[in-house]
């Protein structure tokens, strides 16, 4: 009998709030960009979005080599916006569930226009100072979690993977240490 | 960019819609959830990367098998990877610094505004401002290097 337990114990250790919602979450980020992809040949990532957008209001030649795309990019980050508004809407209100789909207990939730949404407790200096750090770094690294991680990983890019590896084991030692220093949420 | 299928900004809309849904419901759009993947206390996170890279990856395999050119750009369908150097260890590092630091990067940023977290607005801001100093120092020491290459 210990043995029988034994896996589903484990299971429940390194996942404690199941597997289903993040797969199902993964799985609809794909869909999205082989939506994109299988319409105009174009693997979307989220970061460019910054460098592009960045082309309205100054005219450094890195950024204005994104003219081109700069209002497709922004409908793509409209549509990001409005999916997740979607889904607060939906399963996040409480208006649909599944037993695919499992609620987290962190941050707030707050109620505005009959609509459930939510916000983080993670003290704003760190989403500041570590948003100047993702945005750096995804522009000197040529990607970013979506860029590298869903598109490039999926094409079996080894740049890709070398730049995920990389983020992957700094981001882990970063929070860490941030923990272990005492700094939470 | 007028001669531009009509179709081209409702489908990247559409595909938006879909990927920012999906991040919402993974729940990678609360900074927590990826700071207790960082970690060790939920390891489900790797299911999100992992379901997307599946999906992409046979999409990226496939299309270029079944379809010519993509229906909506009449480009062909082909793998443009990203040429390797050292600046992708270094701006992973960064990345990694301020991923750890924060829980969030830049798609799940914005669908962390979509489910309603302003907060986030703190890293958006951070995040253009790290794209502007970037940007603003590569074209001082860079401006004679023609292979600045596009980045996704």
């Amino acid at each position: 009998m210990v043995t029988e337990l034994l896996p589903l114990q484990l299971a429940a250790e390194l996942f404690p709030n199941g597997i289903a919602r993040y797969a199902i979450g993964g799985l609809l980020v794909g869909l999205g960009t082989a939506i994109i992809y299988l319409g105009t040949g174009i693997s979307a990532g989220a970061s460019t979005f910054l460098e592009s957008t960045l082309s309205y209001g100054s005219s450094l030649s890195r950024f204005q080599q994104y003219v081109s795309s700069r209002d497709w990019r922004v409908v793509f980050t409209l549509g990001i916006v409005l999916g997740a508004a979607a889904f607060a809407a939906t399963f996040q209100s409480g208006v649909l569930s599944s037993s695919l789909y499992q609620a987290g207990s962190t941050g707030e939730l707050y109620e505005f226009a009959g609509v459930t949404f939510w916000s983080t407790d993670v003290q704003p200096w760190r989403l500041l100072v570590g948003g100047v750090f993702v945005g750096i770094g995804t522009r000197v690294g040529k990607g970013c979690t979506s860029g590298h991680g869903v598109c490039g990983v999926g094409s079996a890019s080894k740049t890709s993977i070398v730049g995920v590896v990389t983020f992957l084991l700094v981001a882990i030692l970063t929070a860490q240490l941030v923990a272990a220093l005492g700094v939470s949420p | 960019m007028t001669d531009r299928h009509p179709l081209f900004i409702p489908l990247v809309l559409v595909g938006g819609l879909v990927f920012g849904f999906g991040l919402a419901y993974s729940q990678m759009a609360r900074p927590e959830v990826v700071l207790d993947f960082l970690q060790f206390q939920d390891f489900g996170l790797l299911f999100v990367m992992f379901g997307g890279a599946v999906v992409t990856g046979l999409t990226f395999l496939l299309a270029p098998r079944f379809l010519d050119r993509a229906p909506l750009t009449g480009d062909r369908f082909e793998r443009r990877l990203k040429s390797f150097d050292r600046n992708v260890l270094y701006g992973g590092a960064i990345f990694g610094v301020g991923w750890g630091l924060s829980g969030i990067c830049p798609g799940a940023a914005y669908a962390s505004l979509g489910i309603g977290n302003v907060t986030i607005l703190w890293a958006i801001g951070g995040m253009f401002i790290g794209a502007y100093a970037q940007g603003y120092w590569r074209s001082r020491t860079t401006d004679t290097d023609p292979a600045a290459t596009g980045a996704d």
